[in-house]
């Protein structure tokens, strides 16, 4: 099929390219590993405090990293189609036939591998850390995230498209990114929060994503907390694989 | 095939900026043919990138429509894509990839199979005196090299239609002369049509079997390259005196010539266009010999293509005035 075809041959060639300069794909990982190393230790003895939610801290903690890599690894991978977009590149892909949902989707996929193989370096530490989750429950979490890295990267490609300047980009990733990280807890569980902050969270898809994840790595496979936690990302990853590919679409200024 | 390849009728395009609106491109209307090779001339922010990116579908026109290739420009954009090829101004290519890389993932884009894909580049890289270069990554090759493989890029998939959006900037002198050969080969033997712009006058003089020349936003004038120049008023005289006076007397003297322009004066030169220099000047020589003039320098010459836009618009079209074009990054 034509949109098959298509996405493989951009996907192989965004994959070719990383793998060639695979510094990337190092760097991106490097953030949630310092968490999990120098900040993981200290969180061992507040999972004794009253309101730590059931599991213990890695099996909190290490889902929460992996939607932190998921997030951040995804986002920023509009900077590199920005920098294509200067080159000429988009363009020259855009007079093609092929489909305009394939090239965005072969780079997503591109991304998605990426984000699974540190998806697992990441676990791979964890266990050593002291993390004790089944092998289902980690492919099934990983699965997840991966997802959810598709709906980010779908989204980073499209504004990147739509504001075409990294100066531009820069701050809008900060300022949605942040919130959104803080809002969700990813680092420290929103049950420890006074009422108000635990509220707001509420409002925050990525919320409902790392308690699924964290149900998922507990062995809660069939609790409604997973269960929300992928519709929540099926849903995320539709709306941008949607809005990308419209602008990839759309008429290039 | 149709005999006509493109066939613009009223295209125009306005950019909407926060505080204005731009008309880039006002309506145009032009016919190129089967096997033509046309060149767009005019000054950048002229419009001719603007409608070269609505004639390859990467810009919605605002108003008029086109046909190209045998495909409407609106009702069937994918047919169009399939059977042109272009070469944009910026580049095509990611500087970490490796060329033959880049240009084999191109034609397969097109549905050309990877054997086929590779053949065809290695056969351009060869008549684009790229070979040895196709390991390379791209962001290693010199400007010149870079810029013929975009070139081989748009010609993979040997569409009948390309369109080349300022080639041969960034080529030295003998890079230029090969690509041109190149594209008159390509309409030779393979009936390609090109569809080129630029702001070079002597790439759309020796080059270009007709010329449509473009300034803000419209077309002022068409033609082959003969035509236009038959167009001017003759040719250009340019004299050169010791003293401004002398200038001052001669350009009197110059005047009173049949079918000459005003002449101008600047310091000790004067230069105006007469309709025929050659049969002028000895009449022109005589007088000043009886006023006693001393002349230091004289220079007939044939109007070129500057001499054409420099009459149609008022304005010079020299490498030395260009400045930046927008590149419509507004809309």
């Amino acid at each position: 099929m034509k949109f098959t075809h298509d996405t493989w041959l951009v996907f192989s060639r965004a994959m070719r390219l990383s793998v060639r300069n695979p510094v990337w794909v190092i760097i991106g990982i490097m953030q949630p590993i310092l968490y999990l190393t120098l900040f993981g230790p200290l969180l061992e003895p507040v999972a004794n405090t009253p309101g730590f939610p059931p599991g213990d801290a890695w099996q909190v903690f290490t889902p929460g990293l992996l939607v932190l890599l998921g997030l951040f690894g995804a986002a920023f991978v509009g900077f590199g189609l920005i920098a294509e977009w200067r080159a000429g590149v988009v363009d020259r892909m855009r007079v093609t036939p092929a489909a305009r949902g394939a090239l965005l989707m072969g780079r997503v996929l591109r991304d998605i591998v990426v984000i699974l193989v540190q998806g697992a370096l990441l676990v791979l530490t964890a266990i050593l850390m002291g993390l004790e989750a089944s092998l289902g429950s980690i492919l099934i979490g990983l699965g997840i995230v991966a997802l959810l890295g598709g709906s980010f990267s779908a989204v980073s490609y499209g504004l990147a498209l739509k504001l075409k300047s990294e100066d531009a980009f820069a701050p809008l990733l900060n300022g949605v990114l942040l919130p959104v990280m803080l809002l969700s807890g990813i680092l420290l569980p929103m049950t420890l929060a006074p009422g108000w902050l635990e509220t707001v969270s509420q409002f925050n898809p990525i919320t409902y994503v790392v308690d699924g994840v964290r149900a998922i790595f507990r062995g809660d496979l069939a609790s409604s907390e997973a269960g929300i936690g992928f519709a929540i990302t099926a849903v995320l990853i539709a709306l941008g694989v949607l809005y990308g590919t419209r602008m990839f679409r759309r008429e290039s200024a | 095939m149709t005999d006509t390849m493109i066939q613009s009728r009223g295209l125009r395009r306005v950019y909407k900026t926060r505080t204005s609106e731009v008309e880039a491109v006002r309506g145009v209307d032009f016919v190129v043919g089967s096997g033509e090779i046309v060149g767009f001339l005019g000054p950048n922010g002229a419009g001719k990138t603007t409608t070269l990116r609505m004639l390859t579908t990467l810009l919605e026109p605002t108003g008029g429509e086109a046909t190209v290739a045998g495909c409407d420009l609106r009702d069937d954009p994918v047919g169009v894509r399939r059977r042109i090829g272009y070469v944009s101004q910026s580049g095509s290519t990611d500087p970490e990839a490796l060329a033959g890389e880049e240009i084999v993932d191109h034609a397969r884009m097109y549905g050309i199979g990877k054997t086929q894909a590779m053949a065809n580049g290695r056969a351009l890289f060869d008549q684009l005196d790229l070979d040895g270069l196709w390991g390379r990554k791209c962001k290693t090759l010199s400007g010149g090299q870079r810029r013929r493989l975009d070139i081989a890029m748009g010609l993979v998939h040997k569409p009948g239609l390309v369109f080349l959006d300022e080639p041969s900037t960034g080529l030295d002198p003998q890079s230029r002369a090969n690509l041109w050969d190149h594209i008159r080969r390509l309409r030779d033997d393979m009936g390609t049509t090109v569809f080129l712009t630029t702001h070079y006058m002597d790439e759309a003089d020796l080059l270009c079997d007709r010329i449509l020349v473009i300034d803000d936003g419209a077309i002022v004038s068409r033609g082959t390259p003969e035509e236009l120049k038959r167009g001017v008023r003759g040719d250009a005289v340019s004299l050169t005196f010791p003293h401004p006076d002398e200038a001052t007397i001669v350009a009197e003297i110059a005047s009173r010539l049949d079918g000459a322009t005003e002449p101008i004066i600047e310091g000790a030169e004067v230069r105006f266009q007469v309709p025929d220099g050659a049969r002028a000047l000895p009449g022109l020589l005589r007088g000043m010999v009886d006023n006693d003039i001393d002349l230091s320098g004289v220079e007939v010459h044939r109007p070129t293509l500057d001499d054409v836009f420099l009459t149609l618009t008022g304005r010079s079209l020299r490498e030395d005035n260009i400045e930046p074009e927008p590149t419509g990054q507004a809309a």
